[in-house]
């Protein structure tokens, strides 16, 4: 089990504001690694400074081992981070199909020449695309809605667009920000079963979740963040007991330790 | 007249190799149904802009930046032809070309500094390079002539074949109208129009899915400024005078217009724009200038009761909340089941 994503102090500062401070983790290969906190604690902005929308104030990004905190995210998305967003970010006039297939930017080649003369390169992309696209729609369960604009889809169903769109780029580690918000329990749950499948199939996941019962249960480790600040990293049982943990969501009393124990 | 143009789209979709057949014989055979001098020169007009709206739709419509200027790469091309064949006397046919390239080039230009603009910053920038290339094109009294312009822009000729009459201008614009749609429609369907639609739709969320969003805008822009300088090619010796007053801002407004009207990101929008605008332009040629204030009023109209366009894609970014996707996702839903 190699590592897959390692922060080295990485800060990044808003003028006086310090949204993220000092933050260190690694995350290991087949992996699904939790990041939780309080609003406002930061988790978004280190997503970002990790995907390359913001560069690191401090510190250091890698990926397997290679430098990347000041790449273009454009760049460090064909190293192998892939990101979906809290915003969901789809490409809502086009198809679902069409959405996936941008996914697969990445693996191809081809340029306006190709096109115009319809080269060997061309058909070979393209075959490879339409393939990969309905690949990757059938593996996420979408495809029943292939053709179907993605904007006038449910919203659980969207967010699954949303990763089945990065999946089609083959990540090395897939970054979810705030997979289940706004979602339903039913929706929620479904998410988390197809979020373990990825997993199982040895996909690398980093995520940030609000919903308790779903980051317990699906991370095999957790960070949690407070302030921009680390305060907690280790398995969901260590975080759980963790009493800086504790007096961060629910202030420190007996009444709010006893809510995290029954999550 | 929404169910009016689903039911032709209907038609269209089930009989498309047919219709473009009978649209093709239509238009090749049109010139000969014994219409006045004028009106083939109207009918030049609307084929000639149908690729220069083109051109700029496909900047518009595509990729989602708000190009205003193209009347700038439109004078750069016929400014290309008419220089290089009164003073060397080049070939038409290498000099339309070049003009594409020439044009293609200021597009570049242009369009490295704006990469981090869009929308109506992108715009002004657009319009502004515009007025830059035309007051240029009127000041450098040596190269372009000045306010005097350039007179006597030989006709094109091919083998003895001498393109001289409207009726042969309405074949080459006719062959550059289809050429410019083939390319086009080869071009959107591939990974790089897909990119562009990508950068329309959403700028962040192409980044984080590895596309080079800096690397297709310019070529984006570049793509649509190389038609736009075809066309000035080819419509300069159509004209065969040419000065710097057939470039003004009012040009690409007239241009924006016609892709507004027809519906940006269709390749088929444009086209409907053109013939439009082209024939109210006639039409009203009695109220004289008054009848920019209908172009006004119209595009205001169709904003308002139809903002994807007369023939508006419903994927179009315009279309905004307008769509009714359900009957299409309930076709969808019974193909794949």
């Amino acid at each position: 089990m190699g590592e897959v994503l390692r922060t080295e102090g990485v800060c990044r500062y808003f003028g006086g504001l310090k949204a993220v401070e000092n933050v260190s983790m690694t995350v290991n290969s087949g992996q699904i690694f939790g990041i939780i906190g309080p609003n406002g604690a930061g988790k978004t902005t280190f997503f970002n400074v990790c995907s390359g929308i913001y560069k690191p104030t401090k510190g250091r990004v890698y990926l397997c081992g290679r430098d990347i905190s000041n790449m273009r995210p454009e760049t460090i998305s064909r190293l192998g981070i892939t990101r979906t967003f809290q915003s969901m970010q789809l490409f809502k006039f086009m198809t679902v199909l069409e959405n996936v297939k941008i996914g697969c930017h990445k693996g191809t080649k081809s340029g306006i020449f190709d096109a115009i003369f319809h080269t060997g390169r061309y058909k070979r992309d393209e075959e490879y695309v339409t393939r990969k696209s309905l690949e990757t729609i059938e593996k996420a369960g979408l495809t029943k809605y292939a053709y179907t604009m993605a904007g006038s889809l449910p919203y659980g169903i969207q967010r699954r667009v949303e990763i089945a769109r990065a999946l089609a780029t083959d990540p090395e580690i897939l970054l979810l920000d705030e997979p289940a918000a706004g979602m339903n329990p039913m929706e929620t749950v479904d998410l988390r079963k197809f979020v373990q499948e990825l997993n199982r199939n040895g996909q690398t996941i980093l995520l940030i979740e609000h919903d308790m019962k779903f980051v317990m249960n699906c991370c095999h480790n957790i960070l949690v963040l407070n302030f921009g600040k680390k305060i907690c990293e280790g398995t969901p049982e260590v975080v759980k007991k963790d009493p800086e943990v504790q007096a961060a969501y629910f202030g420190s009393g007996m009444i709010g330790g006893e809510v995290l124990n029954h999550a | 007249m929404n169910t009016l143009i689903n039911a032709v789209k209907k038609v269209y979709g089930e009989h498309k190799v047919l219709f473009l057949a009978v649209i093709v014989v239509l238009l090749l055979i049109l010139p000969f149904l014994g219409f006045k001098k004028s009106t083939i020169r109207i009918m030049c007009r609307i084929l000639m802009y149908c690729t220069l709206a083109g051109s700029l739709n496909m900047i518009n419509g595509y990729s989602g930046q708000t190009c205003i200027g193209q009347a700038g790469f439109f004078c750069i091309g016929a400014y290309t032809m008419a220089i290089l064949s009164t003073r060397f006397g080049i070939s038409f046919w290498i000099l339309l070309p070049l003009g594409g390239i020439m044009a293609m080039l200021v597009g570049l230009i242009v369009s490295i500094p704006t990469l981090r603009l869009k929308g109506i910053y992108l715009s002004i920038i657009t319009m502004g390079a515009s007025e830059v290339i035309r007051i240029v094109a009127l000041n450098w009294e040596s190269l372009t002539g000045g306010s005097f312009g350039i007179k006597d822009i030989p006709r094109p000729s091919a083998g003895g074949f001498l393109v001289d009459s409207p009726m042969k201008f309405y074949y080459l614009f006719l062959i550059l109208a289809v050429i410019f749609l083939f390319i086009s429609s080869r071009v959107i369907r591939s990974r790089a129009g897909r990119a562009w639609m990508s950068i329309r739709e959403d700028e962040l969320a192409a980044k984080a899915l590895s596309v080079q969003t800096s690397y297709y805008k310019a070529s984006n822009f570049m793509y649509g400024a190389f038609w736009a300088g075809i066309c000035g090619a080819a419509y300069a010796p159509y004209l065969q005078y040419i000065d710097s007053t057939v470039f003004s801002l009012d040009e690409g407004f007239n241009i924006l217009s016609m892709v507004i009207i027809g519906g940006q990101g269709t390749l088929a929008g444009p086209i409907v724009g053109s013939a439009l605008v082209n024939f109210l332009t006639e039409i009203l040629r009695p109220v004289g200038t008054w009848r920019f204030v209908t172009y006004a009023l119209l595009i205001i109209i169709m904003m308002w009761l139809r903002p994807q366009g007369l023939v508006g894609a419903s994927d179009s970014i315009l279309a905004g909340g307008r769509i009714k996707m359900k009957s299409k996702s309930k076709k969808a839903a019974k193909e794949s089941a």
